[in-house]
């Protein structure tokens, strides 16, 4: 395995160990970064290794949450419900991807933006299903404390990135990874030799949807009421991509840090500056591409100690 | 000798421009044949279309006996059609090693990364480029680039190889250097479809002639005999050539 794939397992190790640490804040926080961090990894497949700019992540996100609201409603376990919206959702942008992926560029960047709108009209006119406008409320796991259900939704957010996390790492080694990277290198030549871009490209857009919709599950189960301005919120398709740019296009341990790294800017800015937190984060968002472009993986930290030493 | 590759009245209009008008071409298994004619022609649409690139408009294409006129790209390049490009097209952040292993590993079923690099360290070899295996694509000097795309051809085990111009560009050390792989390959057995401005390597090299000029076959047969064709002289050799040719005898 390689060393920065490593690394990725080391750094969610040490996340799991959070509870000891930290209280109910810190858990609702790390929730939240194990969410981004899934969100980041997901897209990685497709934005870092196929190289195709999809703003489609807020609409699997939105399909996973509604997917297992409904289904929670109609009285299915929890796990079943995400499971159930996990293979739903592979199987959906599998089949829209067959479709959408014939464009290249910003063509295929707006045509994958226009799914989240189309998805949340969707649920917003099938009133009987999911409630439309209104929102969908879900149903409330009974007789647990606050601190177990943080506790619950902590380690389930943490299960399904380390999941996101073992499929990245299986991708990037495989036939499958090597042929997506030919893919973003030169599509024309990747079909000459004999690779089947277009299954290759379906293949990775559902694997970039189905971990995003168990995300989008688990975190309905965890708020217990869901609309589609939030859930279906272009910002879910947005994150993810400044996520993987600050931490290193391509690289799934990039794609992790970048999250984190984005979740705890988005936190202090939040608490310091409320009034202009968004014109603060874009800032420090502009200023960090701009003096790291290829992301937080090309720091070396070895050398921070040789010039230490020259001091 | 055998068919390995029939075009029957095969046509290809891009809007307003007719590229190929119902050529009619047979390519004998073993043969060097040489596809010539002036810019703009249709040598490369020929090729596009055979391939599955640009699909004929109408005509129908056979391959070893089966019909590819509808087929993909990617189902021609495993069926062991396989092309270089006029311009070069290689994966520029791949290595030059991983260029041809990724050919060995999409186009041969049941092919594993591991054995896909060893088969194209020997390809590598075959072309010359053994010394650069690690170096990144875009590293590399134009010849050596057009090298890699035999190298990358070769790897995909061709029946039929499409060499669209790989001496363009190149100096003069550098066309022998690539003649004399061409020649290698056609004793190896592989059917070879050359196109080639340079009349010197296409004399040299080719066993047949075939010439198009707008879309349309003018002249097929022995280069002997093409090059003197009045109609070949008047599309695309020149009188200049033509009078060269007879003064040389």
């Amino acid at each position: 395995m390689k060393r920065a794939n490593l690394a990725l397992l080391i750094v969610l190790a040490c996340l799991a160990a959070l509870p000891l640490v930290g209280g109910a804040y810190a858990l609702r926080l790390g929730t939240m970064a194990c969410m981004y961090a899934i969100l980041a990894l997901s897209w990685n497949v497709v934005g870092g290794l196929a190289g195709y700019p999809s703003f489609a992540t807020a609409a699997f996100f939105g399909f996973g949450a509604y997917a297992t609201g409904v289904l929670l409603n109609a009285g299915l376990p929890l796990t079943v419900s995400i499971l159930a919206a996990l293979i739903g959702s592979f199987v959906l942008a599998g089949l829209l991807g067959a479709v959408l992926l014939r464009l290249r560029g910003h063509y295929f960047a707006i045509a994958s933006l226009s799914l989240v709108g189309v998805l949340r009209e969707l649920v917003n006119n099938a009133t009987d299903l999911t409630g439309g406008g209104m929102g969908l409320n879900i149903p409330l796991a009974s007789g647990s404390s606050i601190m177990a259900d943080a506790l619950f939704f902590f380690y389930g957010m943490w299960g399904l990135l380390l999941a996101t996390a073992l499929m990245v790492i299986a991708v990037s080694a495989s036939k499958l990874g090597f042929g997506l990277v030919c893919i973003r290198q030169n599509e024309t030549a990747a079909n000459m030799i004999g690779l089947n871009a277009t299954l290759y490209k379906s293949i990775a857009f559902g694997l970039s949807a189905c971990f995003v919709a168990a995300a989008g599950g688990l975190y309905a189960a965890w708020v217990h009421y869901i609309d589609p301005s939030d859930v279906f919120d272009i910002l879910y398709s947005v994150k993810p991509i400044v996520m993987t740019l600050m931490g290193g296009l391509g690289s799934p341990l990039g794609a992790a840090c970048g999250a984190f790294l984005y979740l705890v800017l988005e936190e202090v800015v939040w608490r310091n500056y409320i009034q202009i937190h968004s014109g603060v984060l874009g800032v420090l968002i502009v200023a960090l591409l701009l003096l790291l472009p290829h992301g937080l993986v090309s720091l070396r930290f070895r050398n921070f100690w040789r010039k230490a030493k020259h001091v | 000798m055998s068919e390995i590759l029939r075009l029957d009245r095969v046509s290809r209009r891009f809007s307003g421009l007719q590229a190929l008008r119902e050529v009619t071409l047979g390519i004998n298994k073993g043969e060097v044949l040489g596809l010539i004619g002036p810019n703009g022609a249709g040598k490369t649409t020929l090729v596009n279309t055979v391939c599955g690139v640009t699909p004929a408009n109408s005509g129908t294409i056979t391959f070893d006996g089966q019909d590819i006129t509808r087929i993909k790209t990617f189902q021609a390049a495993r069926l062991g059609l396989s092309r270089t490009f006029q311009i070069v097209q290689p994966f520029a952040e791949f290595s030059a090693l991983d260029n041809v292993a990724a050919a060995a590993l999409f186009s041969q079923p049941g092919e594993s990364l591991k054995s896909a690099r060893e088969e194209a360290r020997a390809h590598l070899a075959f072309v010359g480029l053994e010394a650069q295996a690690s170096q990144s694509a875009a590293t590399l000097t134009l010849a050596m680039r057009k090298r890699l795309e035999l190298a990358k051809a070769l790897a995909m085990k061709p029946k039929l190889l499409f060499l669209d111009e790989v001496n363009a560009g190149l100096n003069s050390a550098e066309v022998e250097r690539a003649t004399k792989l061409i020649h290698q390959l056609a004793a190896d057995g592989i059917t070879i479809v050359m196109i080639e401005h340079l009349m010197k390597v296409v004399l040299n090299v080719c066993t047949r002639i075939v010439v198009l000029h707008n879309g349309q076959l003018i002249a097929d047969g022995e280069p002997r005999d093409v090059i003197k064709n009045p109609a070949v002289v008047d599309a695309y050799l020149g009188q200049q050539y033509a009078q060269r040719n007879a003064a040389n005898g």
